[in-house]
């Protein structure tokens, strides 16, 4: 199985905006007349997306956040798939 | 019952002030005697309120909402409580003063009208000289950096020109074209005769989208749904009465649909008595359609009721003479002949596909004397008697 491509340094592109809500309890994306509501871990990996951080350093600051370990497959199958959503650059 | 949800979209129709006279616009035809327009105060407040409660989306609208002074500070307050805000405009006064102010105060994307793809139908059907502006003002967006989202109303007079509308939109590099065949509410109502379109002039706008999608993809996004006439089920109105939609006009009426203010009997509340969250969960008004225990048949034991929650409650208050009835829209409806007449009728008047029929009765335009003339006479037989014709060329 091929892992889908994605920007070295992502960015959320500027069609989204990326925020937490707090009546929701999750992280959401805007766009025009929509939002999509990213499950816990989507919205933590998103949230590191700000357009200077690599891959190596989102895994390693989420696994230091959540005190665990294997955690690259997921985040790069999330950024996989926000990459064809759109959501990031 | 359950648990009420809280709104998710707040739309904010600052004035009904307009510098456009559009036929089809779905204001109230009284607008012109609703004064006392909310403070700036007010709304921030009805912001702030709205905004506790979770809504998210927030439109300003109107009438033109440049109308208003205060824009660009009703703007800074809705990016500091969070909300995504959308300006919905004409395009009229949106000069690079104004666009940078806005982008300055957080506005997050700007929603611009066109009411055709040709200078002399755009202008005839607004009454006013603005397709040249509007041009201008589309390539502000674009400089600006601002998503483009564009909207065009169809009707009998655009249908045919669908393929060039889209032509447009790409040709300013729009990432939304919003295809909004006409809701027949307001202005539009009064003009429905004039406006609606063939079912073969529908049909052939709906393939030549298709053919659209195709062909360009996912560079433009195409919104284009069929109008509810010429369908055999009624949409979700609103995503159902109370759901998500919390509309408040100028004078600072709360509206659970854009038309609720046509509907007879349903006593509105009003932001200035209450406040917004009293509002949207107890007021009597927001709970009249809510969920389905008000419905009749054949909605009641209809096993599609979750699906179209009965309709368009306005449809059916104008068609059926009953807000609470089925939309007559629906095959099920023992008023569907209603529809089906006015239909029939589209099809009648003189004139081929593509160019513009001339029709005995002429168009209202949206304007304060006609508001004022509407609103007056009881029978409207003052405009009703004049015999006018409409004609304009067809551009190829």
């Amino acid at each position: 199985m091929n892992a889908i491509p994605f920007p070295a340094t992502p960015a959320i592109s500027r069609h989204f905006r990326l925020q937490w809500e707090e009546a929701q309890g999750c992280y959401v994306l805007l766009y025009p007349e929509g939002m999509v509501k990213l499950n816990g871990s989507a919205g933590e990996i998103l949230a590191c997306c700000d357009g200077a951080t690599g891959i190596d350093a989102i895994v390693s600051t989420l696994e230091a956040k959540f005190a665990t370990t294997g955690l690259r497959d997921d985040i790069e199958g999330l950024l996989g798939h926000a990459y064809q959503q759109k959501w990031i650059v | 019952m359950a648990r009420i949800a809280p709104p998710y979209w707040l739309l904010a129709e600052l004035t009904y002030q307009c510098p456009l006279h559009c036929a089809f616009c779905y204001n109230p035809l009284n607008y012109d005697a609703v004064r006392n327009e909310l403070t700036t105060g007010e709304w921030v407040r009805v912001m702030r309120e709205a905004r506790a409660m979770g809504a998210v989306q927030l439109g300003f609208s109107g009438g033109e909402p440049l109308a208003r002074d205060d824009l660009e500070e009703l703007v800074a307050e809705a990016r500091r409580l969070g909300f995504y805000s959308n300006l919905i405009t004409s395009g009229v006064g949106l000069n690079e003063a104004r666009i940078a102010a806005l982008k300055n105060a957080g506005l997050d994307h700007i929603q611009l009208s066109f009411q055709d793809s040709t200078k002399e139908l755009n202008d005839f059907l607004s009454s006013t000289k603005t397709f040249d502006l509007k041009m201008k003002v589309a390539r502000l967006i674009k400089q600006y950096d601002y998503p483009m989202v564009m909207n065009c109303v169809l009707h009998r007079y655009n249908l045919p020109h669908v393929g060039k509308i889209i032509e447009m939109a790409l040709e300013l590099g729009a990432e939304y074209l919003e295809l909004a065949n006409t809701q027949y509410y307001g202005w539009a109502m009064k003009n429905r005769a004039q406006l609606m379109p063939t079912l073969e002039q529908v049909r052939e706008a709906e393939r030549v989208v298709a053919e659209y999608r195709e062909r360009i993809g996912d560079r433009c996004k195409l919104l284009f749904v069929v109008p509810d006439y010429f369908e055999d089920r009624p949409k979700a109105c609103m995503n159902g009465w109370g759901a998500v939609f919390l509309g408040v006009a100028p004078d600072g009426v709360a509206l659970p649909c854009h038309n609720a203010r046509d509907l007879p009997g349903l006593n509105l509340p009003n932001v200035r008595d209450m406040a917004l969250a009293d509002i949207w969960r107890d007021s009597p008004g927001f709970n009249a359609y809510r969920g389905n225990d008000w419905m009749q048949e054949p909605c009641r034991s209809c096993d599609e009721k979750a699906r179209d929650l009965g309709g368009c409650r306005c449809q059916a208050f104008m068609l059926a003479g009953d807000a609470a009835a089925t939309d007559p829209v629906c095959a099920k409806s023992p008023r569907r002949g209603e529809v089906d007449k006015v239909i029939r009728f589209a099809s009648q008047p003189a004139g081929q596909l593509g160019s513009v029929a001339v029709i005995a009765q002429p168009i209202v335009f949206r304007s304060n004397a006609n508001s004022r003339a509407v609103t007056n006479s009881v029978t409207n037989s003052a405009t009703d008697s004049v015999t006018t014709a409409v004609t304009t060329s067809t551009p190829r």
